[in-house]
């Protein structure tokens, strides 16, 4: 009854009628996806006025500048992570990626003390490539599960990160000023580091909302099958999704060097599940084709905001990963009803409407 | 050829990748050779007490893997596996400081286990939310009770009667006591999976849920029931790795949920539900320890062998994946051949 505008259908009233549930259906999508990052804001808001009011020292400057840099690079590594979920995919190798970049650069300080800051960020970019290229393959070409491929390189990029570091660290002392003040330094107040993770949020979140490629890894998300009918190559998209988190990760390995100048073969282990937990917070949904840098983003803020709080709150930090555990199932749960709750409403106005 | 018809489900990954045996055979091949790549690269390999210790060191992943298999068979994960062994760790460790008897401290672990279990077999069930999301929050959640329970303090003070089973082999055998435990569990998980209805239906919810539910079988009881087990088999493994290294301490077997996963996919199960076997995977888990405790004896780091679990996880895909590619490629140039 799509294409019936001449001879508008008896019962149903035609075409005006659908076009206006589509409308329908998007203003409901939109409030949806707003609403989510509604309310992240709004816990966010709680948190620190909950805290602030127990303890109005909270609300100092250094805190907040705490907050910003040690949010920073998990916040990347959560928008290369959302990219990759989007897809209904995962990256569990970003922590080791992370320490293996961190570690190369490192080095390539004590072998060229004097290379320029660019250079060095460009090849932790470099090297997070690799990774994520190596993932892109086996996923893309090699048609491993991501799961399985990333948890596999997860081990190897670690396990060769332990083989060429063997016990060796890389210290402050080896950097130099101009590096360690992308972290230290600030600019009207806001650290360095915290404006670079700014502008590269910006930048993947005007990517994902305005560019083919950006819609390309909903479409896949939401429906891989639907995605290879409307011609997408769907195998490149893929690829390319695992090339960009592999390279945030890169990125973030050089950028954890200069905020904690010391590193070893330990460094960053772990953190996959720190930033697969940020976006789950942040409404990403683990089945793919939902969810945005800016949820992410504030998903990441919140489960940052909560320790720096636990602390100032003195609570035992041991409560701290119990706290996030429960808060991720929360979260998973309360987007999940949220959403189903919409569905239904969505249905009973296409059928009474 | 493979018959096609005798043993469908283990048959099947190679079968389709064209290779001569199935997956299991494939690893019988592989055992034989880690066996004699050990011998090689150490004098000591074959001895008695390193064969005790290739045993022992398996006993917790072993004891997780056993559950994790029928999860992933009926196509679901859980991640929160090795959370539950440090929190019954550290559990135990309370308990035994409050003084409460062993027998019955280790029952009450037992106990919260299976409850852990069951909060994740009721978010997941009841809510109908992906595992592997619920399972990486409740990842977090244990293992922070676990600090929470214990913080960064150790009990070790535990009787000896106790720790003396986690160390002392059976009689003049190598065979170390806890891996008896092992050997029981793997036989009855064997044959709950390969011999039982529940077992086949399993692989029915793995293949195809829906379908498996229309055919009556009550996926939610039977998932619920999978968690549980998960649950209660972690707490086992808590408590065997508390005896066997006195130490209960909230950072116990830290990551060994990555261990467990690549055992039971190497062993040929499908990361997808629906396809692999016991055997499969008791053998990964054999195979994974004497590789591991030979590049121990020949001096390579136990954080450089993760590159061997993480390459022979890479394989147990990649292979028959290319293989079935190339014999695809294969075909279709067989096919223009003939029709020229």
């Amino acid at each position: 009854m799509m294409g019936h505008s001449t001879s508008p259908h008896p019962l149903h009233g035609g075409e005006p009628r659908v076009q206006r549930r589509g409308a329908l259906a998007l203003a409901f999508a939109q409030t949806l996806a707003k609403s989510r990052e509604t309310t992240l804001f709004v816990v966010l808001v709680i948190i620190v006025g909950g805290t602030g009011l127990a303890k109005p020292e909270f609300l100092n400057l250094q805190n907040l500048r705490d907050v910003l840099l040690n949010v920073a690079i998990v916040s990347l590594l959560t928008a290369g992570m959302t990219i990759v979920i989007l897809m209904r995919h995962i990256d569990l190798s970003v922590g080791s990626t992370v320490g293996i970049s961190a570690y190369a650069v490192g080095s390539l300080y004590v072998a060229f003390p004097h290379l320029p800051v660019i250079v060095a960020l460009a090849a932790g970019l470099g090297i997070g490539m690799i990774a994520g290229s190596i993932n892109a393959l086996l996923v893309a070409v090699g048609r491993v599960p991501s799961l399985v491929a990333t948890l596999a390189t997860l081990y190897i990029f670690r396990g060769a990160d332990y083989a060429w570091v063997h016990g060796g660290q890389i210290n402050a002392t080896s950097l130099p000023d101009a590096y360690s003040r992308l972290a230290t330094g600030t600019v009207l107040g806001v650290p360095v580091l915290a404006l670079i993770a700014v502008a590269l949020l910006v930048g993947l979140s005007v990517y994902l909302k305005q560019f083919r490629p950006g819609r390309e890894y909903y479409a896949i998300g939401s429906n891989p099958e639907a995605a290879r009918l409307a011609g997408i190559n769907v195998e490149r998209r893929v690829a390319m999704g695992f090339v960009i988190s592999g390279a945030i990760a890169g990125l973030a390995g050089a950028l954890w060097l200069a905020r904690f100048g010391t590193v070893d073969a330990s460094t960053a282990k772990g953190i996959e599940l720190q930033v697969v937990a940020a976006a789950v917070v942040g409404s990403v949904a683990i089945t793919g084709g939902v969810g945005t840098i800016l949820g992410a983003t504030l998903g990441a803020l919140v489960l940052g905001v909560i320790s720096i709080a636990l602390v100032v709150l003195h609570v035992s930090p041991f409560w701290e990963q119990a706290i996030q555990g429960a808060l991720i199932v929360a979260a998973i749960a309360a987007d999940t009803l949220l959403a189903r709750s919409v569905a239904k409403r969505m249905m009973r106005k296409r059928d009474h409407g | 050829m493979v018959k096609p018809a005798s043993k469908p489900d283990s048959a099947l990954l190679t079968r389709r990748a064209g290779l001569p045996l199935d997956w299991e055979t494939l690893l019988v091949v592989i055992l034989a050779l880690s066996l004699g790549a050990g011998r090689l690269l150490s004098d000591v390999f074959l001895t008695g007490e390193n064969l005790a210790n290739v045993l022992a060191d398996l006993t917790e992943v072993a004891l997780m893997a056993l559950p994790m298999t029928l999860i992933i068979v009926a196509a679901e994960i859980d991640l929160s596996v090795a959370s539950v062994l440090g929190a019954s760790s550290a559990l135990l460790g309370v308990l035994w400081h409050m003084g409460v008897p062993m027998p019955l401290a280790m029952a009450l672990v037992m106990v919260a286990g299976a409850l852990a279990g069951l909060f994740n077999g009721l978010v997941i069930v009841k809510l109908n939310l992906p595992s592997l999301a619920v399972t990486i929050g409740t990842l977090a959640l244990f293992r922070g009770l676990a600090y929470v329970l214990l913080g960064d303090r150790a009990v070790a003070d535990f009787p000896p009667a106790y720790t003396a089973f986690g160390m002392n082999t059976l009689g003049s055998t190598f065979i170390p006591l806890p891996f008896l435990i092992v050997a029981a569990c793997a036989v009855a998980f064997t044959l709950l999976l390969q011999a039982t209805a529940f077992g086949r239906s399993l692989y029915a919810i793995g293949a195809n849920s829906t379908a498996a539910a229309f055919s009556g079988i009550d996926v939610a009881k039977i998932k619920l029931r999978l968690f549980v087990l998960s649950g209660a088999m972690s707490a086992l493994a808590g408590i065997v790795y508390t005896l066997r290294f006195t130490s209960a301490r909230g950072d116990n077997g830290e990551g060994f949920e990555l261990s467990v996963i690549a055992a039971v996919l190497f062993g040929g199960v499908s990361i997808f539900g629906g396809r692999g076997s016991m055997y499969g995977v008791l053998l990964s888990l054999l195979i994974v320890g004497i590789l591991k405790n030979a590049l121990t004896l020949a001096d390579v780091s136990s954080e450089t062998l993760t590159i061997v679990t993480g390459a022979l996880l890479l394989a147990s895909v990649l292979i028959p994946n290319l293989a079935a590619r190339w014999r695809t490629l294969r075909e279709k140039r067989a096919l223009a051949r003939a029709a020229n």
